[in-house]
């Protein structure tokens, strides 16, 4: 126990408040699956979280906000797929310049609405939850978000180890060059995982103005975390279930840094929101550590080295970050 | 050539133009309106003209140090960090009782600065030579640790007698404040150091052997090997000179701008050179026009607000946009000439 929070409410608040970041997190693993890194993520959260928040409020439909971010997730998608896929530019720095643009276009346009009321996405009640024990009560009790993210990751694990699809997606992504000699077209496939994966990043940028921190304002909350998904897809070595564990542990310290800050109240809450941060760093370190000395020695390893090296092992999608150009 | 440079730069010109308008336009605000205020508020008056010099030269600092790691094609996204624990170096010296002499003091902080910027670098530049993290997440990290960092100062062991909050430390003595002239906001100071970082930088990059060294390690890691050229060593120093200059300016918005910390002391600066340094192509000269053109957009947009009842955020649109139609029409040329 942290704090004075029960463990049924800290884990349905940490189930909470990663399903949005799961969304994202698994939006981008299709992206750099085939091979490109979109690294606007940062800005297109903030731009979909605002798009979505104006259109729900005006619309009063979540649905409509919901789809609105998408599409807006999907627009910085299209941006990143065309400059760096076609017109072969790198694809680091425009993702860079387009993360900072969104962020501020998202200030900018959403200005008019910070600070309003506007539609919320509630906790939907689970039929016959009444005759469970109340902490299973408390933990399944949750906003619509949550069984999507879920059912999101079994798909993608399903789509990426057996289907074709998934298949065709991952060769381009390893080697763009024989998966075009095998009759398929890289460019196309790229651009239409761009699109995909930047639509499920406006859903999650809509889930967190929509539902997890409902409203928009400055700042938001939402900031940072699109760059956060994207260590989350190194942490999880591109493989769905370790990038959904990875974003259910950081959500774990978010949502334990604010027990903490009970403890020793004198520490601004910011201070704990960065924690994460040089975790992932440490992490990326032990990373780099297990998958060099398993390459470099090749041999098996037993025990714990080897569950570690299981757990930290990373291989990432070979063609990942280089434009393919046809010959 | 020089045709085509024109037309390249007129098209640039124009999607940033429109896109911008459209932008305004959605927002229910006046286009030309808010064109003329970024105007008037920028290059409007000597006093807001001196303001924009005051933006200038952490600009200046901060893509000096970029175009060393651009050079050595390194991702220096770290160097908003690095301005944040230069200023902090340079308050913890300007904190120390017992040393009378303020010019001595303001050294001393300038130095610190410049080293703890670059130990903050060089951090970064490690995780990528030693502990395999790529500069771009390394970098991301380090900036949210200092960004704590300097919350936590601010809100603990630095804080104002009294009350903590967010407005920052105590207001240096006035004798530690760098002297600007009489009804200016730009320091003396801040100018020629920007000037000579400047000229160091260009004499370094296009006119010395490191400048090649980090150019051959740049295009081609493994081929400077066979020139006897390690990249680690000089990966390291790059990003070692880039944090240097980054501290300078965090120095800077520590005893010419604010003469305090606040959390937001940065600016968001580093990121601004970033984009800066793309904008000019990874080449020093057109960086100080282009960070004059950054500068007034910056201050221009202060007063947006109060005039016309819109974000002053739209000065970072511009400038995004600005990066990434330069980028466009490139690539549209590139392609041009392919077929």
């Amino acid at each position: 126990m942290i704090g004075d929070i029960p463990y049924s409410i800290l884990m349905a608040s940490v189930l909470a408040a990663s399903a949005p970041l799961i969304i994202i997190a698994l939006g981008e693993t299709i992206t750099e699956k085939s091979g490109i890194i979109n690294l606007s993520l940062d800005g297109a959260v903030l731009l979909s979280a605002m798009a979505a928040f104006v259109v729900a409020k005006e619309s009063d439909s979540l649905m409509f906000g919901f789809l609105a971010g998408g599409c807006a997730g999907m627009a910085t998608g299209l941006i990143v797929g065309y400059l760096s896929i076609y017109l072969h530019l790198s694809q680091v720095a425009v993702g860079f310049a387009l993360s900072l643009l969104c962020r501020d276009l998202a200030y900018f346009l959403g200005n008019p609405y910070s600070r309003t009321q506007g539609p919320t996405l509630i906790s939907s009640q689970v039929p016959f939850a009444e005759y469970l024990p109340q902490s299973v009560q408390t933990l399944i009790t949750q906003p619509l978000t949550v069984p999507f993210a879920l059912i999101l990751l079994f798909f993608l694990v399903w789509f990426f180890k057996l289907s074709r699809t998934g298949l065709q997606i991952r060769s381009v992504g390893e080697n763009p060059a024989a998966a075009f000699a095998r009759g398929l077209n890289p460019a196309k496939i790229q651009m239409l995982c761009v699109l995909g994966g930047s639509f499920l990043v406006g859903v999650g940028g809509a889930a967190y103005s929509l539902s997890l921190k409902p409203g928009w304002g400055r700042p938001q909350g939402a900031e940072g975390i699109g760059w956060i998904a994207l260590a989350l897809v190194i942490f999880g070595s591109w493989q769905p279930c370790r990038v959904a564990l990875g974003a259910i542990l950081f959500a774990f310290l978010q949502v334990g840094g604010i027990g903490l800050q009970t403890l020793f109240p004198t520490i601004p809450a910011q201070v704990f929101q960065t924690a994460p941060f040089p975790l992932m760093i440490f992490t990326l370190i032990l990373m780099h550590y297990s998958t060099r000395k398993t390459r470099k020695h090749g041999e098996k390893q037993r025990g714990v080295q080897k569950w570690l090296n299981m757990l930290f092992m990373a291989r990432a999608p070979k063609s990942l970050g280089t434009s393919y150009k046809q010959e | 050539m020089i045709r085509r440079l024109i037309q390249d730069i007129c098209i640039t010109i124009l999607l940033v133009l429109g896109f911008t308008s459209l932008v305004l336009f959605i927002a229910d605000a006046p286009v030309l309106g808010a064109f003329q205020h970024i105007w008037l508020g920028s290059f409007g008056s000597t006093m807001k003209f001196s303001q924009v010099l005051a933006v200038w030269v952490p600009l200046i600092l901060c893509s000096c140090g970029l175009l060393f790691t651009f050079r050595a094609n390194l991702w220096n996204i770290g160097i908003e960090g690095q301005v944040i624990m230069g200023a902090i170096g340079g308050m913890a010296v300007l904190r120390l009782p017992g040393i009378e002499s303020p010019a001595l003091l303001l050294f001393l902080a300038f130095v610190a600065a410049m080293i703890s910027g670059g130990a903050w670098g060089l951090m970064a530049g490690l995780l990528k030579t030693r502990g395999g993290v790529h500069e771009i997440f390394g970098g991301l990290g380090m900036n949210f640790v200092a960004q704590g960092f300097i919350l936590w100062l601010i809100f603990g062991p630095w804080k104002r007698p009294g009350i903590a909050s967010m407005s920052g430390t105590e207001l240096l003595p006035h004798k530690l404040w760098l002297s600007s002239p009489p009804g200016w906001r730009v320091t003396y100071a801040g100018l020629i150091i920007g000037l000579i970082v400047l000229v160091i930088t260009w004499l370094l990059l296009y006119r010395s052997k490191l400048g090649l060294q980090l150019k051959a390690i740049g295009k081609n890691p493994r081929a400077a090997l066979l020139y006897d050229i390690s990249p680690e060593g000089f990966y390291l120093l790059s990003i070692i000179m880039a944090g240097a200059c980054a501290g300078m300016a965090g120095f800077m918005q520590v005893t010419a701008v604010y003469h305090r910390l606040i959390p937001a002391i940065s600016s968001g600066y580093g990121y601004l050179a970033l984009l800066l340094v793309m904008l000019a192509g990874f080449r020093i000269f057109p960086v100080p026009l282009l960070a004059l053109f950054f500068a007034g957009l910056n201050v221009g947009a202060i007063q947006l607000p109060i005039v016309l009842q819109i974000d002053s955020t739209l000065s970072g649109v511009i400038q995004g946009c600005c990066v990434l139609s330069v980028l466009f029409v490139i690539g549209m040329r590139q392609r041009r000439r392919q077929l």
